[in-house]
């Protein structure tokens, strides 16, 4: 059985919305998912699906629940688009309230079970047609309905005003410089190799992260930018909401943004849902194949730097570390090896977690999970004690976390779990560890 | 007005500035070129002290920052710049006097006005050539003006929203604020004010529900209503408003309110008309990641895998030209032909009156260079900027930077297509 | 077999074939509606996707549950070997259509049948017993697993002239042919079809996983 506890939660957006809607709405709105913006993928991943349970053991949710079968992969389909499906649409308040909690609160879209599936069944996509029906229903968790509209409003994910994102870049331009002068950021600058695209969090609460990005593009001779404008944040929580037409107005700007300065390649900091949404999810929707201009995500950034030689390491960090493999990059471009790579570049004691590279755990933070808020924290940190668990094993002082999702998941797994431990970015690092010029 | 006829065509090249003639003292933060190619200007770093030179000329002001060197259409200098913690806008040497606690987004209309977004007390709205609107708004994020500079709209927060309230969200805390006063309607989000060109209306995207957009024109939405719409364009000659809509999960043009294209594509955007107001091109994919631009509902035959960028008309409105990128290489095409060559990375066509000359400048290996219908010049820049043709077309100025000199010069498009 | 059971069997093939016919051809439509999944089907990486899939042991979760992985295998290769390799079927190939080709001998096509058999029965108990396969099962589960080896039952109890005082031979074969007829008519329209998709739903996730996100997806 679900968790009496948090199928009690109250979220507003969800209950407050609920008692809106009328059972001609409901069903037309599934039937217009179903019918019109599904098609055969969706057709052949409920059909062919021989209810064999074999997702069971890839979830997070499902494995820090006891098992409790519930939590499954299947169970999570059977209990929300399966019977939309078999219903046709007539499904009631009560039904959404436990389907949005499901979509929403306890499948972060990590994919991983699709790894396990024989057949390939991407039950995130149908997890997320579950939630593209709740946005459309405007059933969205109070939180991550907020950091859309935020994304609606201001292009970015916190609400960022356009002067204090010029402003926090001109400080950490000024940082940056005290650590290495002449650790300039170039605003605007048309036809640079590079422009680095942040998520609004380095820009509101984390901007040392900029102003070492500075640091480490000076000390690399790379010639790069940041856009002074909106578009700089890609990251994109309308993708996890169900809310595409804002999910794409974000990406457009962000790849028009690229295209307008003219840029050879856009490196993404160390964020995997930006990434996700950057190079797959907004692109799709938009009609690209990929994205317009190439985008690298900044651990194969770092990787390509530390291997080339254009970085070079003065000395280690001796604490014993490990790492996370954030989902979208790790199953969503096979980065783990560079990763490694890096991380061994820089730590001399480095402990593996196992599973690891495309069969790691999520950080059960991701996919929107994290963005639902307050009400639902408990719930995640119950859904994803395997990662505690695995961590633990390690008696690693550090995680290191080359994704915003990861960085504040791990966080609030290390302070409910009492694991002791801290994270960082691969970042954070880099600055301690590398040479630096004229030094 | 931009009247490149009075400029100096006579052909032949000449060395302007020294990019870094001001010694190892100064960093240069950013370059602009007049549109004339006369000036070469430059914000210069000195320690903490900022300043602007101009044709190697260090002009006496100094400055906490400066930056977002533009040059306006009709040849005047501008920079934000800082001063005692308050920011304000330079025009041609002359600071203006209203200060902000932030000034951005320095826009230009075609008239040659200068309008910039600003902060003050936690408060954010419009100046225009050194005057701030009276109303000022909890928040702004863009704006447009008139042809003319007399008039400008802004996106406006006009209601308070407290932390986390998606309810007072969907009531509507956006509008459109045309000289300072907001429309009477409220919408969860209001985009990309756009002028006719007589400035009589002002039209803008609105989304009324979470999931229904559609275009409004002085405050009043269109009756029809979208999954989806991207930003509106006047028709020059008339008040007849173009817009991008998506119906069924396909896009097409509508106009009005109605849809004017029968094609259905999996993307449109980026609609340009020709100056007299009877073709739309637009940038279209024809089908799941191929990239064209159709003219008047027409795609070109050729597609192109990872981009188009906005199409250029001639200003006789025959031709129609714009950036490609397919195959991981860049390159120009004009009329539905593309280059042969292709390239590290092109800028924007320029296309002559008529329209027979297309020019571009383009970078292979890292250096820069100027094409002229698809042909390279020899001469390799480390820096250009946007060719410009003289007003019979026969003539091209040149700006270009190269081994750290600025040269302005003019010579015969014959020069460069033999 | 008796000259009634020819109409039985030629509607059993024509449903099978015609009904994968209508399937393909109506999924492939709804499939370029879809705009975004044909040019996502990458040949290379769809048919590296299968082919790890077809590979026993080859994926994590096969190596996670060797019973499972063994069971499965073994029901489905014996499931696809027992009938076409039979030789009570070779010989009906031959005479209607003058068809030869190798046969199991008596004997291992004996053995195939039971481990098709076990193997159903297996697939039941787990049903039962695993309680994250039980939380998804429906009745429907249970018949379509009953369904599929009811004409191994029926074709081994004939074999073994089991029963033979209180069912007639004919009639055994008969059942047998009744059930195998609904077993095939039954491929495209029911859960079955995963024989079909699973070329399909496996080429496309292989090739997100492979071409785009440039990872492995087993």
């Amino acid at each position: 059985m679900a968790d009496a506890v948090d199928m009690a939660i109250v979220d507003k957006g969800i209950d407050d919305s609920i008692g809106k809607l009328t059972p001609e709405r409901i069903e037309s709105v599934i039937r217009r998912v179903l019918d019109k913006e599904s098609g055969a993928r969706l057709q052949v991943y409920v059909e062919t699906c021989v209810r064999c349970g074999l997702c069971a053991e890839a979830c997070h949710t499902y494995l820090s629940r006891d098992k409790d079968p519930d939590y499954s992969p299947v169970a999570k389909v059977k209990a929300t688009l399966w019977e939309m499906t078999r219903r046709n649409g007539r499904v009631d308040g009560p039904f959404l309230r436990n389907a949005a909690r499901i979509a929403f609160t306890e499948c972060g879209t990590c994919r991983r079970c699709s790894m396990y599936c024989p057949f390939g069944i991407d039950i995130a996509y149908l997890l997320s047609t579950v939630r593209r029906i709740c946005a459309l229903l405007g059933i969205v968790p109070q939180y991550m309905q907020d950091t859309t509209n935020a994304h609606s409003v201001a292009s970015n994910q916190m609400w960022i005003q356009q002067d204090d994102w010029i402003d926090a870049l001109m400080w950490q331009e000024e940082e940056a410089c005290a650590e290495l002068p002449g650790a300039l950021i170039p605003l605007d600058k048309e036809g640079a190799d590079v422009m680095y695209s942040v998520i609004a969090p380095e820009a509101k609460i984390l901007a040392q992260l900029i102003g070492n990005m500075a640091i480490l593009m000076k000390a690399a001779k790379v010639d790069w930018t940041m856009p002074s404008a909106d578009g700089w944040d890609n990251s994109n929580m309308a993708m996890f909401s169900g809310d595409y037409e804002i999910m794409g107005r974000v990406e457009r700007a962000h790849w028009e943004r690229a295209v307008q300065l003219r840029v050879k390649r856009v490196v993404m900091g160390e964020c995997g849902h930006a990434f996700r949404g950057a190079v797959y999810d907004g692109p799709k929707w938009l009609g690209w194949r990929g994205p317009p201009i190439p985008m690298v995500h900044a651990v194969e950034f770092y990787y390509e730097l530390l291997s080339t030689g254009r970085l070079k390491i003065a000395r280690k960090i001796t604490e014993p570390v490990t790492l996370q493999d954030p989902c979208n990059i790790v199953r969503g471009r096979g980065l783990h090896d560079k990763l490694r790579y890096v991380v061994r570049a820089l730590c001399e004691d480095f402990r593996d977690m196992d599973p690891r590279d495309e069969h790691n755990f999520c950080c059960a933070a991701g996919g929107g999970v994290i963005n639902c808020g307050p009400p639902w924290k408990l719930s995640r940190l119950k859904s994803i004690r395997v990662k505690a668990e695995q961590l633990a094993a390690t008696k690693a002082h550090t995680v290191i976390t080359p994704c915003h999702n990861c960085h504040s998941g791990i966080e609030d797994i290390i302070g409910h779990y009492k694991l002791g431990m801290h994270t960082k970015f691969v970042n954070e690092l880099l600055v301690k560890c590398i040479e630096m010029p004229g030094s | 007005m931009v009247n490149p006829s009075n400029w100096d065509w006579s052909p032949g090249r000449k060395l302007v500035a020294d990019v870094n003639d001001a010694g190892p003292d100064f960093v240069v933060r950013e370059l602009a070129v007049s549109p004339d190619g006369e000036r070469l200007a430059a914000a210069v770093q000195n320690g903490d002290t900022h300043h602007i030179r101009v044709n190697g000329q260090l002009e006496p002001q100094e400055y906490e920052k400066a930056w977002h060197l533009r040059y306006s259409p009709d040849g005047r200098l501008t920079a934000l710049v800082r001063r005692n913690d308050q920011w304000s806008v330079l025009v041609d040497g002359q600071v203006w006097e209203e200060q902000f606690d932030y000034a951005w987004n320095t826009k230009f209309s075609p008239s040659g006005s200068i309008g910039v977004q600003f902060k003050r007390d936690m408060r954010y709205s419009v100046a225009i050539d050194g005057t701030p609107w009276e109303q000022s708004f909890l928040s702004c994020r863009d704006f447009a003006m008139s042809d003319d500079g007399q008039s400008a709209a802004a996106t406006v927060q006009v209601e308070a929203l407290p932390e986390a309230d998606i309810f007072k969200f969907l009531q509507g805390t956006w509008s459109i604020a045309v000289d300072g006063k907001a429309w009477d309607r409220k919408f969860l989000n209001a985009y990309t004010p756009r002028f006719s060109a007589n400035r009589e209306h002002v039209a803008a995207q609105v989304r009324l529900d979470l999931f229904e957009y559609t275009a409004a024109v002085d405050g009043t939405p269109w009756e029809s209503r979208f999954g989806c719409i991207w930003e509106p364009t006047f028709r020059p000659d008339r008040a007849d408003l173009l817009v991008p809509i998506r119906v069924d999960g396909g896009w097409t043009l509508a106009e009005n309110g109605k849809p004017i294209w029968n094609r259905k594509y999996v993307q449109l955007w980026n609609q340009r008309l020709s100056p007299d107001g009877r073709r739309v091109a637009a940038v279209v994919a024809t089908s799941y990641g191929r990239w064209t631009v159709a003219v008047d509902d027409v795609p070109w035959k050729l597609t192109f895998g990872n981009l188009v960028a906005a199409p250029v008309f001639s200003a006789d409105g025959h031709h129609v030209a714009a950036t490609i990128r397919t195959d991981a290489q860049w390159s120009v095409a004009v009329d539905g032909a593309v280059w042969p060559a292709v390239f590290d990375m092109a800028w924007e066509p320029v296309l002559s009156p008529d329209g027979s000359a297309v020019a571009a400048r383009v970078e292979t290996g890292g250096r820069h260079a100027l094409a002229v219908n698809g042909v390279v010049w020899r001469p390799r820049f480390d820096r250009l900027w946007d060719p410009v043709f003289s007003s019979d077309g026969k003539k091209l100025l040149v700006r270009g930077i190269d081994d750290g000199r600025y040269h302005r010069q003019v010579l015969p498009v014959q020069e460069v297509i033999g | 077999m008796y000259p009634y059971h020819v109409p039985l069997v030629w509607t059993a093939f024509i449903a099978l074939f015609a009904g994968l016919s209508y399937r393909l051809v109506s999924m492939a439509r709804l499939a370029a509606r879809e705009k975004t999944v044909l040019p996502t089907l990458d040949a290379k990486y769809g048919a590296r996707s299968i082919l790890h899939w077809v590979i026993p042991f080859n994926s994590r979760n096969m190596r996670m549950r060797p019973l499972f992985t063994v069971v499965s295998f073994a029901f489905h290769i014996c499931l696809l070997a027992t009938p076409l390799l039979l030789m009570g079927h070779a010989v009906l190939w031959k005479t209607a259509w003058g068809l030869r080709w190798w046969s199991l001998p008596p004997v291992v096509a004996d053995a195939t049948t039971l481990v098709v058999i076990a193997g159903g029965v297996f697939f039941l108990l787990r049903r039962i017993a695993a309680p994250e396969v039980r939380k998804v099962t429906a009745v429907s589960d249970f018949l379509l697993v009953l369904l599929v080896i009811s004409p191994f039952l029926t074709g081994f109890v004939a074999r073994m002239q089991w029963f033979r005082s209180s069912i007639p031979y004919s009639t055994m074969i008969t059942i047998h042919i009744v059930a195998g007829a609904l077993w095939l008519a039954a491929i495209p329209f029911t859960r079955l079809s995963h024989m079909l998709w699973f070329v399909f739903s496996r080429a496309y996730m292989g090739s997100e996983f492979g071409a785009i996100r440039r990872a492995r997806d087993w």
